[in-house]
């Protein structure tokens, strides 16, 4: 039986739900199902990832230079533990694509980046092109195959898993030429944009950062995830960390509903896999209408309120 | 620091529209504008700057590809770089073997520091520059947004899930560049004419001695399933109507 590796994403103090979705994906490889939590304090995390099905084993490193996310303190660490397994796999949030070429790169093998399906143990599908493309890509059967997982493509494994929690050695050297300053949080209490049901979305349409409080307002009262288009962003609206889109997060909530969004191919790479996307826009061509399942052309700063009134909560 | 190097990946445009071949062979390429790969093209600048500041001395850019990549390496110089170098292949190249060949090359050049784009847009791979910086055993600071240098280091802010995520750096490092890091200057006439006597180096990729063959095997390229066009409703209450057909309750 294959045995798979799965590195966990946590901010040190919850795990990130990238990590269940990592798993769904390890399993429909099929095998024995590790995840390796690396972390400073980091136990309640541990018991976290052994809740998840069909995971075997929980292996722990914990120290205080893994306090931070560092790749380059961190992919050694794996690469030590990663012997004996044939799939290492990492979640492709900026944490993963960030870690796992490092990883790849010390156990000498090429990645396959954003799986979103697999075809056999060996044959994987992944997005080329801003997901204009779709290949099929088969990896060598001599070698681990070290890949990330395209989150939006995999709902999380469930829970009412009890597998078992061990400490690995946690005496790797690694390196103190990275060091972690600080981290500037833009979010607030809000869901996380790639765990929310709904999540809704200003454009360049929304006009300032000011009028971005009335999509707040009907986020909290719908509890939604708030994103942003990259030119809302760019325009300063909204921090960075709200960006959906190829090169921002790619998400996939059940409802999307885009306010003021025109649709450039990047953004629209980054809600392909949304259950229903809503679209409202004063311009009846903009190109969100030819992918949304509900289109209504109208002022947002009409929509938004009578939305607001006439929704329960 | 003395020298930057940039690496420049000539890609399909990205105003072009992609289109996959009826034989599920590929996408077309023939005949379509190519460019430098947008986020190699915010290195290019974020380096010229550097040396602006007076922080560098020299910028040179390296391309690996086929002949025509002298094209973008050009339009490199008439930015603002002042040499480059093609390593030719009519291979294409996977991350990891473009890594070692890159590798080759610092130890050559001895760079303080490596910047490029955290992702070629053809590809999508996110992965040379965090191999790279692996293989050389150097610091690497991917998603970059903002840079500072200091006696040594470098302070990266770099755009993560969470938000900025700052991080210091000891040179030489590799750094990868995000879409904010800055806005790319556009090249002017006489740049242009200036370019072309700028020196650009051509080497062979067999003379770097790397085994350049693919580890993976592409066996299909298909179009991404299409969303089923939807309805118009006319107002918010029809909105909220089409929404409970659908299941949600609001």
């Amino acid at each position: 039986m294959s045995k798979i590796l799965i590195v966990a994403e946590h901010d040190g103090s919850s795990l990130n739900p990238s990590t269940a979705k990592t798993v769904s994906c390890a399993a429909a490889v099929g095998g024995e199902i590790d995840i390796v939590v690396l972390g400073s304090g980091c136990g309640d995390i541990a018991a976290a990832a052994g809740r998840i099905e069909s995971v075997a084993r929980v292996v722990v490193v914990d120290r205080v230079d893994n306090a931070a996310p560092l790749a380059a303190v961190l992919a050694p660490q794996i690469a030590a533990l990663a012997d004996g397994y044939d799939y290492v796999f990492g979640p492709s949030t900026t944490f993963g694509k960030d870690l796992m070429p490092r990883v790849a790169a010390l156990l000498g093998v090429g990645q396959i980046s954003d799986i979103m399906s697999v075809e056999d143990s060996r044959t994987f599908k992944r997005p080329i092109y801003a997901g204009n493309a779709i290949v099929t890509v088969k990896a060598p059967g001599d070698k681990p195959v070290v890949a990330t997982v395209r989150v939006a493509s995999w709902s999380a494994a469930a829970e009412g898993g009890n597998a078992a929690i061990e400490d690995a050695a946690s005496n790797v050297e690694v390196p103190g030429h990275t060091r972690f300053v600080e981290l500037q949080s833009g979010g607030g209490d809000r869901p996380d944009l790639q765990a929310a049901n709904i999540v809704l979305a200003g454009g360049r349409g929304v006009g300032s950062a000011e009028n971005f409080d009335i999509l707040f307002k009907l986020a909290d009262k719908l509890g939604a995830g708030v994103g942003a288009s990259r030119a809302a962003v760019d325009a300063g609206y909204v921090p960075n960390d709200m960006q959906v889109g190829q090169t921002g997060k790619i998400i996939a909530p059940d409802l999307y509903v885009a306010f003021g969004i025109s649709g450039a191919i990047q953004h629209l790479t980054g809600i392909k896999d949304a259950g229903t996307i809503v679209a409202v826009n004063k311009d009846p061509e903009a190109p969100i209408f030819e992918i949304a399942d509900i289109g209504i052309v109208g002022d947002l700063f009409e929509v938004i309120p009578q939305l607001d009134d006439q929704i329960g909560g | 620091m003395d020298k930057v190097m940039v690496c420049l990946k000539r890609v399909v445009d990205y105003n072009v529209r992609i289109r996959v071949k009826p034989d599920n062979s590929g996408v077309v390429t023939d005949g379509v504008k190519m460019s430098i790969n947008p986020f190699d093209e915010i290195a290019l600048e974020e380096a010229l700057r550097i040396r602006e500041q007076g922080k560098a001395s020299e910028v040179f850019v390296v391309s690996i590809g086929p002949s025509d990549c002298q094209q973008q390496l050009r339009t490199g110089l008439a930015m603002g770089a002042d040499r480059a170098i093609l390593i030719e292949t009519d291979a294409d190249i996977e991350p990891l073997a473009a890594a070692q060949v890159l590798l080759q090359l610092i130890e050559k050049e001895q760079p303080d520091l490596v910047i490029l784009g955290k992702q070629a847009i053809d590809d999508d791979c996110n992965q040379t520059p965090q191999m790279l910086a692996t293989l050389w055993g150097r610091p690497q600071a991917t998603f970059a947004s903002m840079l500072e240098f200091d006696d040594g280091t470098a302070t990266v802010t770099r755009e993560v899930d969470a938000g900025l995520e700052v991080i210091v750096v000891d040179l030489p490092a590799v750094i990868s560049t995000d879409l904010r890091l800055n806005e790319p200057r556009y090249v002017k006439l006489p740049d242009i004419m200036k370019a072309k006597k700028k020196p650009l180096e051509t080497m062979s990729i067999e003379d770097f001695g790397v085994d350049v063959s693919p580890q993976f095997e592409t066996l299909n390229y298909e179009p991404p399933a299409a969303r089923q066009k939807g309805v118009m409703v006319n107002d918010v209450p029809g909105l909220i109507s089409a929404l409970k057909d659908k299941g949600f309750s609001l």
